[in-house]
């Protein structure tokens, strides 16, 4: 039963019409298709299917280190998952990350994109100043910012002394910690969604300034009129990754912090990575990846929905 | 920085200005300067903690604890930080885990990516779309949700504290298949079907046909995917315990603690683990910039 052709792609084995040659034709097309496609299948199948398949199952169980207690719990991992304060508070945490983090890393990595794009001199220095931290390992990252960051000798209460500024517990105060862990994911990650930007400004067309000059614009009134609605695409896209990445946070906090000071900064991530490989309760784990997992997808339809609204309208 | 990238980029730096200088505009008008200066007080502020992280890592350790912001340190500047981290650490050995898993990575993906994007894009398969509407599906769910998962799939195969554990299931990419596969529809099909004519398979002409046509996006592509292996940091930590088998990122976070008070080669350590890819970076600045203008991937 061969299937509609919905590539573009001319088939000249099927030169006849003859339904046996057809069949043996698509059997042949067929094969051929597993055989390119397998490499891929089987490492994807292996370990992307059968976990996600393996996790959905253990968190259903009681599944510990040992493996005591693996017969299946029903829904008992959820319910205590969801009157559990400590989840919750790392959601939250979360949750505030994601919002602390957003806005600027969008807002300025626009600023700076409509900067460089202005054509000043030097523009491959700046390039290479915004997006140089982006190319550094999490751990690369956490070892410069708590040195600088360091109470005593780090540069920034360093500079604050300069100033006669009292010096300011980065890392160890509970109302700042989270702070000083966006500033750190600022400096690291701004250059991706600045090389997105800049690019897209690149593909402004030339005419629609000049038409906009002729008509007397000035130069704010074009960035608010031709440019920001033009980079619309660009915001959603940025926006949507950006989102999507704050959530799944962990390497820099956990390296800054390790969650604390008092839980203030642990993420959903590393409650979940605590709850399987400290507290060894595999099961338990496995609910809140799930849990959290349901609210990505959520959050994926309400952006897709949205955007597609937009786009329409 | 070569002379040569530093000469090129003073050029295409030439042309951005006369692209962004606008005829009947004065070039040195208050508003640029203005602009320019702010310019550089951010650009400033983004490599400070770079020139901060390398002061630091050429002082004595005396000298690294002693004073904060101190450009003039009384036992002077050195390179001893550097040589103690790499005589006395593991830091060779993680570099070359990490080379060599990333390396391997890099060459997995691509393969695989490359070879599914072309059954996806060229051949009409039985069940082609439901492993298609997998892969979309499967682009959305978190790899850091599967630690647990993997992590006991691995102690059942035998593969923690080993190479291909720490390979397997960072050496394929979905959403590299879909780039690719885009590509490849954009490639004319007359190319092939001459070939095709002529009686050559399939795999001849991807290999002969397709696969020279898209060097570019391959390079992109394994560029980005060699970048994400070797700054991995959570699958890794996951799957060794064992030293001799960390990769850079994982080793570095036990430098940490080992080294605690000994700033200097703190620092020493993070640059070296930072060099390579910012070596990296400047040979194939292009290819990066454009893959990210181009495709949007390499979100972290």
């Amino acid at each position: 039963m061969p299937t509609a052709v919905d590539s573009p792609a001319a088939d000249l084995v099927v030169a006849e019409g003859n339904s046996t040659g057809l069949a043996r034709a698509q059997r042949g097309e067929s094969l051929t298709g597993w055989a390119f496609a397998a490499p891929f299948a089987v490492l994807f199948g292996l370990f992307l299917v059968v976990p996600a398949v393996y996790g959905l199952y253990l968190s259903f169980t009681g599944e510990t280190l040992t493996g005591a207690n693996s017969e299946l719990v029903g829904f008992a991992n959820f319910g205590e998952a969801l009157s559990d304060p400590d989840m919750w508070k790392s959601l939250g945490n979360t949750v505030w990350f994601t919002l602390l983090s957003t806005v600027p890393l969008v807002v300025l990595s626009l600023a700076f994109a409509l900067l460089v794009n202005l054509g000043l001199p030097g523009r491959w220095l700046w390039r290479l100043s915004f997006f140089l931290p982006y190319l550094l390992a999490s751990t690369v990252v956490v070892l410069f910012w708590t040195w600088m960051y360091n109470p005593k000798l780090g540069l920034i209460n360093g500079v604050l002394a300069e100033f006669g500024i009292a010096p300011v517990a980065w890392l160890q105060d509970p109302n700042v910690a989270m702070i000083s862990v966006v500033i750190t994911t600022l400096w690291w990650t701004i250059g991706f969604n600045f090389l997105l930007y800049l690019a897209a400004l690149q593909n402004i067309p030339e005419q629609q300034f000049e038409a906009a000059a002729i008509d007397g614009a000035g130069k704010w009134r074009q960035l608010f009129s031709i440019v920001i609605p033009q980079l619309a695409p660009t915001t959603a896209l940025i926006l949507t990754l950006q989102v999507l990445a704050s959530l799944k946070v962990f390497d820099q906090i956990y390296m800054l912090t390790n969650g604390g000071p008092a839980g203030s900064t642990r993420s959903i991530v590393q409650y979940i990575y605590e709850a399987g490989f400290t507290g060894y309760r595999f099961g338990y784990s496995s609910a809140i990846s799930y849990l959290f997992f349901a609210i990505i997808v959520l959050i994926s339809i309400a952006q897709y929905k949205l955007i597609n609204r937009r786009s329409a309208s | 920085m070569s002379t040569y990238t530093l000469s090129r980029g003073l050029q295409r730096g030439k042309a951005a200005y006369k692209q962004g200088h606008k005829p009947g505009e004065n070039p040195w008008s208050v508003s640029r300067m203005v602009a320019l200066l702010i310019l550089a007080f951010l650009a400033a502020t983004w490599l400070v903690p770079f020139a901060w992280a390398i002061l630091t890592s050429l002082k004595s350790e005396a000298d690294a604890a002693a004073s904060t912001v101190s450009l003039s340190p009384p036992d002077g500047f050195s390179f001893e930080a550097y040589r103690k981290v790499l005589s006395a650490g593991d830091i060779p050995l993680w570099a070359w885990n990490s080379l060599l898993t990333s390396v391997v990575i890099t060459f997995v993906t691509v393969a695989t990516s490359a070879l599914a994007g072309y059954a996806f894009s060229r051949i009409n398969f039985r069940g082609r779309r439901g492993l298609y509407a997998a892969i979309i599906a499967a682009i959305i769910i978190p790899p850091q949700l599967l630690i647990v998962p993997l992590f006991r799939q691995m102690l059942a195969f035998d593969l923690v504290d080993t190479y291909w554990g720490i390979i397997l299931p960072q050496a394929f990419a979905p959403a590299m298949v879909l780039i690719l596969k885009r590509f490849f529809d954009q490639i004319p099909v007359e190319l092939e079907d001459a070939a095709r004519v002529d009686g050559a398979n399939r795999l001849r002409v991807f290999w002969s046909i397709v696969l020279p046509l898209s060097r570019p996006i391959l390079a992109a592509v394994a560029i980005f995917v060699f970048i994400g292996a070797w700054n991995n940091f959570l699958w890794p930590f996951i799957v060794t315990t064992d030293a001799d088998l960390m990769t850079l990122p994982v080793g570095l976070q036990t430098v940490k603690s080992a080294y605690g008070l000994q700033y200097a080669q703190n620092m020493a350590s993070a640059i070296l683990a930072a060099l390579p890819l910012v070596l990296v970076f400047l040979f194939f600045q292009r290819q990066i910039i454009k893959g990210i203008a181009t495709t949007g991937f390499g979100g972290q």
